[in-house]
C-alpha cells in the first residue's frame, strides 16, 4: 500500500544542472548574436568614418570638383540608420560599455559630418539644412521623446534636412563643448538649434516645418516608404 | 542593473523551465514502461467492480454513458452500475429508469446535494472490492476497465488508476484547444503516475479500491472539486495513485468560452482552495514528489500566469500609450516600418531564446500525449488555436479563481 514516496534528489539535482545549462547555453548564444550585433554597428561606423574622410579629402581638393557633384555625394547617409541601430542595441543589449563607446563615436561622426556640411555650404553658397537635437536619457524626459517623434516625421518629409542628435547626458569633450556654443542647459531639454537660433522645449512639427521651411527654403518630398527614427 | 521585475521574471521562467525538463528526464527514464496496447487483453482473475454514474440534468448523455458501461469488455457478473440522479430537474430520472431491467444496474434517486453526495450514497451500497466513477456526460472505452484492473493485478500496492481522458466531438477552435489539452495532460499525468505525484483522480472513470473509502472516509465537497480532494486525501495518506495512459475515457468539453471559463475557475479555485487545505502537507519529504514537485509546479503554474498576463497588460499598456502620443504629436503615421526586414533588429536576448526553447518543449509534450494515447506520433495545427487561447484567456479564470479565494468566493458549477 506504501506509495513510491521515494525522493530522487539525485534526479532533482540533474534536472537543475539540465535547465542551468540550458541558461547557460542561452546566455552563450544570446551574447553571441549581441557581438554580431555589435560588431555591425562598428561596421557602420567605420563606413561612416571612411565616407567623412573621404568627403573631407574631397574638399580639400574641391578645386577639380564641382559644388554639384559634391552636395550630391559626400555626406553619409549611413547616419540615421546607425542611430536607429544604436537606439535598438542600447534597449536591448543594456548600456553597455561598448554601447556607451559607439554612442560617443556617433557622437563624434554626427558632430564631424555636420562640420563637414557647414564647409561645404559655405564654399558652395547653399545653405545646409541641418537642425541640432538636445535630449537627455539620463532622466524621464517625455518632451524629448515627442520631440524625436517629431523630428523624424520632419526627416521623412524632407529628407534634405539632417537632424544631428545630441544625448546631453554623454561624457564626451567635444558634444560638451556644442553644448557650450549653444548655451544648452539640461533644465530647458528638449533644445533644438535650427539656423543658429535655440529653441528650448518641445516644438511641434507644424512650427518646425514653417521654420525649416523659412529658413533653408526646403521642398516638400512625398513620403518615401520607409520611415526612420531619431533618437528621443 | 537588473530590475526587480527582471527578477521575478528570469525566476519564473526558470522554474517553469525546471518543470518541463523533470517531465522529459522522466519520459526518458521510463519510456520503455509505457506502452499502448492495441488489442483486448485478459486477466487471470476478474475482481468484482461497481462504478457510480452521478447525474444531474444529464438527460441528453447519460444514455450513451450507460451504453459504454455495459459494452464494457468485462465480465457482466464482475460489472456493478450504480446510476444515481442527484435531483435533477430533467428527463434524467426517466433516462435513468429504463435501464433497471438490467440485472448488474442499480438506480437511486435523491434529493440534489451534489455530485460528491451522490457518489457517497453509490458509496454507502458497495459490496465490491473495487469502485470508479464515471461522469454521465463521459462514454467510456470498450477496453478501458480491463486496462485499469490489469494495473491493480500487477501492482498490489496500487490503490486507484485514473485514465486517459479523450476530448471527442470538438466542433470548434475552443473545443479543438481542449483536445490538445487534454492530450497533453495524458503526457503530465503519466510522468506524474511514474513519480508518485498525481493530484487528481478524475471523475470519468478513475478506480479505487474501496480500502481507501474505508480507511479515509467517503468523498467531501471539498470546493466542488471532490475529485481533486480524494487524490491530495491519498497522498497525505501515501495511497499509491498510477495512470493507466491506454485505458480511453471520452469525454464532450464546453462549446463556449463562457462555459470554458466556468469549468475553469472551478477546477483552478479547487486547486488552490485544496492546495490551501493540505498547506501542511506541502514541501515535506515524507509526502514525497506530491508534495516537492506536483503541487508546487502547480502554484507555480498560477503564479506565473498571472505575472506574465500582469507584464503582457503592462507592456500593451505602454504600447498604446507610446502610439497615443505619437498620434497627440504627429497624427496618424501610415508609413510603412520595414524594420523587421533587418535581422538586426531581431530579439537575441537569452530569455527570447528560452521561450522558445519553452514552447518547443510544451509542443513536444503534446506530441508524446497523443504517442501514449494511440501509438502515433503525430502534430496537430489545432496546437496552435490551444497555444493562443489558452495563454489569451486562461491568466483571466486564473486570476479571477485567486480573486474568489481572496473574498471566499465560491464558483458556480455551471
Amino acid at each position: 500500500m506504501e506509495q513510491n514516496h521515494h525522493i530522487d534528489w539525485k534526479k532533482y539535482l540533474i534536472v537543475f544542472l539540465f535547465t542551468a545549462g540550458i541558461f547557460l547555453s542561452a546566455s552563450y548564444i544570446s551574447n553571441y548574436f549581441s557581438n554580431k550585433k555589435v560588431d555591425q554597428l562598428k561596421l557602420i561606423q567605420d563606413k561612416i568614418s571612411i565616407d567623412i574622410l573621404s568627403s573631407e579629402t574631397q574638399f580639400s581638393l574641391l578645386s577639380e570638383l564641382s559644388c554639384k557633384n559634391i552636395s550630391d555625394s559626400v555626406l553619409s547617409g549611413e547616419l540615421g540608420e546607425l542611430a536607429k541601430k544604436l537606439e535598438w542595441g542600447q534597449e536591448n543589449l543594456g548600456m553597455t560599455d561598448t554601447v556607451l563607446y559607439l554612442k560617443k563615436y556617433y557622437s563624434l561622426l554626427q558632430i564631424k559630418d555636420y562640420l563637414l556640411s557647414k564647409k561645404i555650404s559655405a564654399r558652395c553658397g547653399k545653405k545646409a539644412a541641418f537642425i541640432l537635437y538636445f535630449y537627455t536619457t539620463a532622466e524621464n524626459c517625455s518632451e524629448c521623446e515627442r520631440e524625436g517623434l517629431a523630428l523624424s516625421s520632419l526627416r521623412d518629409k524632407y529628407p534634405e534636412l539632417r537632424v544631428y542628435s545630441f544625448d546631453y547626458s554623454i561624457d564626451l569633450s567635444a558634444v560638451k563643448s556644442m553644448l557650450k556654443i549653444y548655451k544648452i542647459e539640461d533644465t530647458k531639454l528638449p533644445a533644438l538649434v535650427i539656423d543658429e537660433e535655440v529653441m528650448t522645449g518641445f516644438h511641434g512639427v507644424e512650427e518646425l516645418e514653417s521654420k525649416v521651411k523659412e529658413s533653408f527654403k526646403l521642398q516638400e518630398v512625398k513620403p518615401e516608404k520607409e520611415t526612420t527614427t531619431i533618437k528621443k | 542593473m537588473t530590475s526587480f521585475s527582471e527578477i521575478v521574471f528570469y525566476s519564473l521562467t526558470f522554474l517553469s523551465v525546471y518543470v518541463q525538463v523533470f517531465f522529459l528526464i522522466t519520459f526518458f527514464e521510463n519510456r520503455k514502461k509505457i506502452v499502448v496496447r492495441n488489442g483486448p487483453i485478459e486477466l487471470k482473475d476478474y475482481p468484482k467492480v461497481t462504478v457510480i454514474v452521478p447525474s444531474w440534468n444529464e438527460e441528453k448523455t447519460i444514455d450513451k454513458t450507460v451504453q459504454s458501461l455495459l459494452s464494457l469488455n468485462y465480465p457482466k457478473d464482475k460489472l456493478k452500475i450504480f446510476l444515481i440522479d442527484d435531483g435533477s430537474t430533467d428527463k434524467t430520472w426517466e433516462a435513468i429508469q429504463k435501464f433497471s431491467e438490467f440485472s448488474n444496474v442499480k438506480i437511486f434517486h435523491k434529493e440534489n446535494g451534489g455530485k460528491h453526495t451522490a457518489l457517497n450514497l453509490g458509496l454507502e451500497h458497495i459490496e465490491t472490492d473495487f469502485v470508479g466513477c464515471l461522469d454521465a456526460d463521459s462514454v467510456a472505452d470498450k477496453e478501458s476497465l480491463i486496462r485499469i484492473m490489469s494495473y491493480f493485478e500487477k501492482d498490489s500496492s496500487i490503490m486507484a488508476v485514473a485514465p486517459s481522458i479523450v476530448a471527442v466531438n470538438s466542433k470548434n477552435m475552443i473545443q479543438h484547444a481542449q483536445e490538445i489539452e487534454y492530450e497533453m495532460s495524458v503526457y503530465i499525468k503519466k510522468m506524474l503516475g511514474l513519480v508518485g505525484g498525481i493530484h487528481v483522480t478524475p471523475g470519468p472513470l478513475t478506480i479505487f479500491r474501496k480500502k481507501v473509502f474505508d480507511d479515509l472516509g467517503p468523498y467531501r465537497h471539498a470546493h466542488n472539486t471532490e475529485d481533486m480532494e480524494i487524490a491530495y486525501r491519498m497522498q497525505k495518506n501515501h495511497y499509491k495513485i498510477e495512470q493507466c495512459n491506454d485505458a480511453y475515457v471520452y469525454t464532450g468539453t464546453p462549446p463556449t468560452v463562457i462555459k470554458l471559463y466556468k469549468q475553469r475557475l472551478r477546477w483552478i479555485y479547487g486547486f488552490i482552495n485544496n492546495t490551501i487545505d493540505y498547506r501542511n502537507i506541502l514541501f515535506r519529504k515524507k509526502y514525497g514528489n506530491f508534495s516537492v514537485f506536483t503541487v508546487p509546479s502547480g502554484v507555480l503554474s498560477v503564479f506565473a500566469a498571472s505575472y506574465l498576463f500582469g507584464k503582457m497588460i503592462y507592456n500593451l499598456g505602454n504600447f498604446l500609450l507610446s502610439k497615443f502620443i505619437e498620434y497627440k504629436t504627429i497624427g496618424f503615421n501610415f508609413n510603412f516600418n520595414s524594420d523587421f526586414l533587418d535581422p538586426f533588429f531581431i530579439n537575441t536576448q537569452s530569455l527570447s531564446f528560452i521561450s522558445m526553447l519553452l514552447f518547443v518543449m510544451i509542443i513536444f509534450s503534446i506530441i508524446l500525449g497523443k504517442k501514449m494515447i494511440d501509438g502515433k506520433w503525430k502534430f496537430s495545427f489545432n496546437i496552435i488555436y490551444f497555444l493562443v487561447i489558452f495563454s489569451v484567456i486562461g491568466p483571466f479564470w486564473l486570476l479571477k479563481a485567486v480573486y474568489n479565494t481572496l473574498l471566499s468566493r465560491k464558483p458556480a458549477w455551471r
